[in-house]
């Protein structure tokens, strides 16, 4: 922990400094540009997102910071707040993307186009980017509320329409419960070890012989309540029931967002505290299975089930996409259950292939609904013939989602559930493929929507805006670009999941 | 570098199915004839494969990685094992050539699809690669993903261009049926690679070449065996996993009930075959003699239920399902001449139901209705059906001359023979060398149930009377269907006039597997004991 500033610290925080400086300029450009010109604010989002990106990946290459090499007190950076690895970096990508792709999608529809909109999606960035990087109980709680709160007005934006505010009511309550029992569950690892810094505390666990019974026993609630907030932040079962209103209430655009930036940010938090150290020293499931790990591996099983059950009776498609997500949620835990780098480094995948398939998704799904005015699954009937574009972008992202080669999709399931034969847990797998056919069933109905029923106003074509155009075909290219040659890019996740693994060696 | 046969027949046409995707609306024509195209060079290109593969056959006795031809290999995902390796032996060069012909018939017979053209063939064009990369795929994985790939675009084309009574429902139990089972083959596949082999490391890679030689641990072939085996024979239509077939088959449209009848079931045997038996020859030697009865279910019961049907579609949708229980009985007898004969009967039943498929749908395109109680006199508007239909049938009866015979008599010859199957003990109580004579005579008895349904058919729909004032919609055949029937229709006569056509590069690609289960046999002191059926069972159930 080097005490002068060395430029390190900057790079730490390239994203979150460019996407400062991007709201500034998204909030100025708003007051001085003409109201009829306001979609712009969308693409100098999209923009601004992209530059960032590619600075940062960059800066990436241009210094090989930050890498594997870099011990743990090199990385660990502003006061121990925050540690800048590979895994924060791959995590900052996808939520950039999330913010590019996001922008792109939301330009056309009129009541977004305000600055304030944009506003807060880059401030959630922002926090969702200091969650990926946060290596201390503090810095993940300040990150965590930075995020939530601003998808929470997010939610409840469109103050005229009442299932918005309703979303945003239901989105908050709930949100602030689980923030404060996650809070209480903090408190107590504090006080069981007197520091908070992740990787302080992991290394007192580390190794430790025989931990009393007693704080063996907190050490387990702590655990769990940790676990509401993460849980809640990534919708995992049994704290998934404000995701089909708030998905269904929210604004589209803003629903592909927190489907995916914030189920990324969730998980980014959930691998650090519990595979970086704190709880993750504990054990292996191979050796000596925690409690923790039992109600993990419980939770994945239900969440992955009850998602896709109840998503087959869906008849609004944002509901079904909520519920699909919620057992999407079920299949990246298995990688974290597996408590293995490979495991991690394929849940990783699976979210970044997940960005770009739930957000094409999602975009279909505004570009319709911003057309007719509807988001029930019937309305979508004709698409083929309306708009071949738009379904042939909907067809690859859901055979993408039910893990259909030849799409990321399908390269995601794979090396999940490898990691977890890996583990020994084949029987995980098994569960998670008979889930992956439920899926499917409710996949392909949607599909046959598309393609197969008629509608009156099939010779009404969809116009889908240039923006919206590149964006689409931005996310298809990574979906089949993933699907073919997904070595590279695992190589690169399993290589940044390492980073969480640190403190074991 | 040598010319890339085997990437260009698997990679051109899904290059053409984007093409054709991005076609303007307007331009059917063209993606039709750009289907044609790459089917004309797959076809000229897998001949070629064909040829020089019989002029280059291996020897007896060589090792299976030995005798690849055309291999082409690429990394994938180095990291984890997972490569890009193409290559094929005497029976996937056979089954590629199968493949090339029936795509090519299938284009010719669906030339006048009218909904939607440009989807329809860029699917078709997917399908067939997805198909083609199954039988010449070295890596267990690269094999896999194109088994998946294969079952997706069957789902778009059946529930959009299919019969509209049943395609819905038909097209998700399809879906589901398929990918389900291959799924559970998959698992398998996860956990053989993570095993470890010989007491030493787990293999950790896909490479098919290193996983036909490695000897897995017995109580890892008897768990596996069965997952891996079905998981694949689910596609092969094995009793009771067969549901799926006759209801795809009736929905499908024309070229996909070709493609799907004629090729994709055996894609099903191939992959159980490849990676089920050949991996794992000890769960085989296990686990075989009680597959056995599934697969004399499976012939005896499909013809019953043939026999039934009203439907032309439904009949030979339950015919295949007999004839590829032939297949698997093949399989199941363990020697040269079980699996020669599985070999030749992939091959014969494959162009066998192409024909009869597009023949029933020029009926149907025609007629408007599949009901033999409706149809009648068939030959005098479309005569040149007649013929080709009972050659096709001939071919079902097993017919010497004709190539149905040259396959299922070695496979009875082989069940038959599989009575002095080497095993040291007895399986589930039963010794397979008191039964399986006995199952070779009850299965030939099945031909003659064929005969009469087939028999039955051919009066019904082709002679009678014809009504002209019945059909208003009695169009004469177009050249290109003409086309497709003749080369049907001839090629199952060469075969069977000519067998060394075939029956040479098969037999040499069998040959590797083959040599395994002996060895697996010679190796089967694990057979000592005395063991009851429950008992197995308990150990297997135990086992898992």
């Amino acid at each position: 922990m080097s005490p002068n500033m060395t430029l390190s610290w900057v790079l730490a925080l390239v994203p979150e400094i460019g996407l400062l400086v991007l709201l500034a300029v998204v909030l100025l450009y708003d007051r001085l540009i003409k109201p009829e010109e306001r979609r712009r604010i969308g693409l100098v989002t999209a923009w601004g997102a992209f530059i960032i990106l590619v600075a940062m990946i960059g800066l990436w290459i241009g210094t090989g910071e930050p890498n594997n090499a870099t011990g743990i007190g090199e990385s660990l950076l502003w006061g121990d707040m925050i540690r800048f690895d590979l895994a924060a970096l791959v995590f900052r990508v996808m939520f950039l993307v999330a913010l590019m792709l996001t922008a792109l999608i939301s330009l056309d529809v009129e009541r977004l186009q305000k600055g304030e909109y944009y506003a807060l999606l880059i401030t959630g960035t922002i926090g969702f980017s200091l969650m990926a990087a946060s290596a201390d109980l503090i810095m993940v709680y300040v990150a965590l509320e930075t995020a939530s709160i601003s998808s929470y007005i997010l939610a409840g934006f469109v103050t005229k329409e009442q299932r918005s505010s309703e979303a945003g009511m239901k989105y908050f309550v709930y949100g602030a419960f689980a923030t404060g029992v996650m809070l209480y569950g903090m408190s107590l690892l504090y006080g069981l070890t007197a520091q908070t810094n992740l990787y302080v505390i992991g290394s007192m666990f580390l190794g430790a012989q025989g931990i009393p019974a007693e704080v063996n026993a907190v050490l387990l609630l702590a655990a769990v309540m940790i676990v509401v907030g993460f849980g809640f932040k990534i919708s995992a079962v049994p704290f998934h029931f404000w995701t089909p209103d708030v998905y269904e209430g929210a604004p589209t655009p803003f629903t592909g967002f927190v489907s995916t930036a914030s189920k990324a940010a969730g998980f980014a938090v959930f691998l650090r505290v519990f595979m970086a150290g704190v709880l993750g020293a504990t054990g292996t499931p191979k050796d000596h299975p925690a409690m923790w790990w039992a109600m993990l591996v419980a939770m994945t099983i239900i969440t992955m089930s009850l998602g896709n059950f109840v998503a087959i009776f869906q008849s609004n498609i944002k509901r079904m996409f909520a519920y699909s997500s919620i057992a999407q949620a079920g299949y990246l835990l298995i990688g974290l259950v597996t408590l293995s780098p490979d495991g991690s480094g394929a849940t990783m995948f699976y979210l970044l292939m997940y960005i770009f398939t739930n957000i094409a998704a999602f975009g279909v799904i505004v570009i319709v609904s911003n057309r007719i005015g509807s988001d029930e699954l019937k309305d979508f009937s004709g698409l083929s013939r309306r708009s071949p574009y738009l379904a042939l972008v909907m067809l690859f992202a859901l055979l993408s989602l039910s893990g259909i080669p030849p799409t990321a999709g399908f390269f995601g399931k794979f090396f999940l559930f490898r990691a977890a034969v890996d583990a020994g847990l084949w029987w995980l797998a098994l569960i998670g493929i008979l889930n992956a056919f439920v899926a499917l069933y409710y996949y392909l109905s949607a599909v046959k929507y598309m393609y197969l029923y008629r509608s009156e106003e099939e010779d009404d074509p969809i116009p889908v805006s240039r923006g919206a155009k590149v964006g689409l075909a931005f996310s298809l290219f990574f979906i089949l670009y993933l699907g073919i040659y997904a070595g590279p890019a695992f190589e690169w996740t399993r290589e940044a999941a390492t980073a969480f693994f640190a403190l074991a060696g | 570098m040598e010319f890339p046969f085997l990437s260009i027949i698997v990679l051109s046409p899904i290059a053409a199915a984007i093409i054709i995707l991005m076609m303007p609306k307007e331009r059917g024509e063209n993606a039709r004839m750009l289907a044609l195209a790459t089917m004309l060079m797959s076809l000229i290109l897998s001949g070629y494969m064909y040829v020089a593969y019989n002029q280059n056959l291996p020897e007896m006795g060589t090792r299976w990685a030995d005798t690849l031809m055309f291999v082409e290999e690429h990394a994938w995902v180095p990291s984890i094992g997972v490569n890009y390796i193409l290559g094929v032996d005497g029976m996937s060069a056979t089954l590629v050539l199968l493949t090339a012909i029936v795509g090519l018939g299938g284009v010719m017979i669906s030339w006048r699809i009218d909904d939607r053209p440009r989807e329809f063939m860029a699917f078709f064009m997917l399908l067939v690669a997805g198909v083609q990369g199954v039988f010449t795929a070295v890596d267990g994985f690269l094999l896999f993903f194109f088994y998946e790939l294969a079952v997706l675009p069957m789902y778009v084309m059946i529930v959009i261009w299919g019969w509209k009574v049943t395609r819905e429902y038909a097209a998700m139990k399809l879906t589901l049926y398929l990918l389900i089972g291959s799924f559970i083959s998959f698992i398998a596949f996860l956990v053989l690679y993570f095993t470890p082999v010989d007491g030493g490391a787990a293999l950790r890679t896909f490479d098919l070449r290193i996983w036909s030689e490695a000897n897995f641990p017995f109580a890892i072939q008897q768990i596996w065996f069965l997952p891996l085996f079905l998981g694949f024979a689910v596609l092969a239509g094995v009793w009771p996993l067969h549901n799926w077939s006759p209801d795809g088959h009736v929905a499908a449209p024309t070229a996909v009930s070709m493609i799907h009848a004629g090729v994709l079931m055996k894609l099903g045997a191939y992959a159980s075959m490849r990676v089920g038996i050949q991996i794992l020859p000890e769960g085989t030697v296990y686990w075989m003699p009680f597959i056995i009865f599934l697969t004399i279910i499976n012939v005896i019961y499909g013809s019953l239920v043939a026999m039934r049907q009203r439907d032309m579609k439904y009949l030979i949708g339950y015919s295949s399902v007999s004839h590829m229980g032939l297949v698997t009985m093949g399989f199941a007898a363990m020697n040269s001449q079980g699996f020669l004969g599985a070999g030749i009967q992939m091959v014969s039943h494959g162009v066998m139901t192409a024909l009869f498929f597009s023949v029933v749908g020029m009926i149907y395109d025609r007629a408007h209705t599949r009901n033999m109680d409706d149809l009648d006199g068939m030959s005098k508007p479309l005569a040149w059906l007649v013929v080709p239909f009972i050659i096709g049938g001939l071919v079902g009866m097993g017919m010497p001359g004709l190539s149905g015979f040259l396959a299922e008599f070695p496979i009875f010859l082989g069940v038959w023979r599989g009575g002095s199957l080497n095993l040291s003990g007895t399986i589930f109580g039963l010794n397979p060398a008191n039964y399986y004579p006995i199952i070779a005579i009850i299965s030939a008895l099945g031909i003659i149930i064929t005969a009469a349904y087939i028999m039955r058919a051919v009066g019904k729909v082709f002679f009678g009377e014809y009504q002209g004032d019945k059909w208003h919609d009695m169009r004469p055949l177009f050249a290109l269907d003409k086309v497709a029937l003749v080369m049907f229709s001839v090629i199952l006569i060469v075969i069977g006039v000519f067998p060394s056509v075939i029956a040479p590069i098969v037999q040499s690609g069998m040959a590797p597997v083959v040599q395994r289960l002996n060895d697996a046999q010679h190796a089967a002191n694990f057979l000592d004991t005395v063991q009851t059926a429950a008992t197995n069972l308990f150990i297997w159930l135990g086992g898992a």
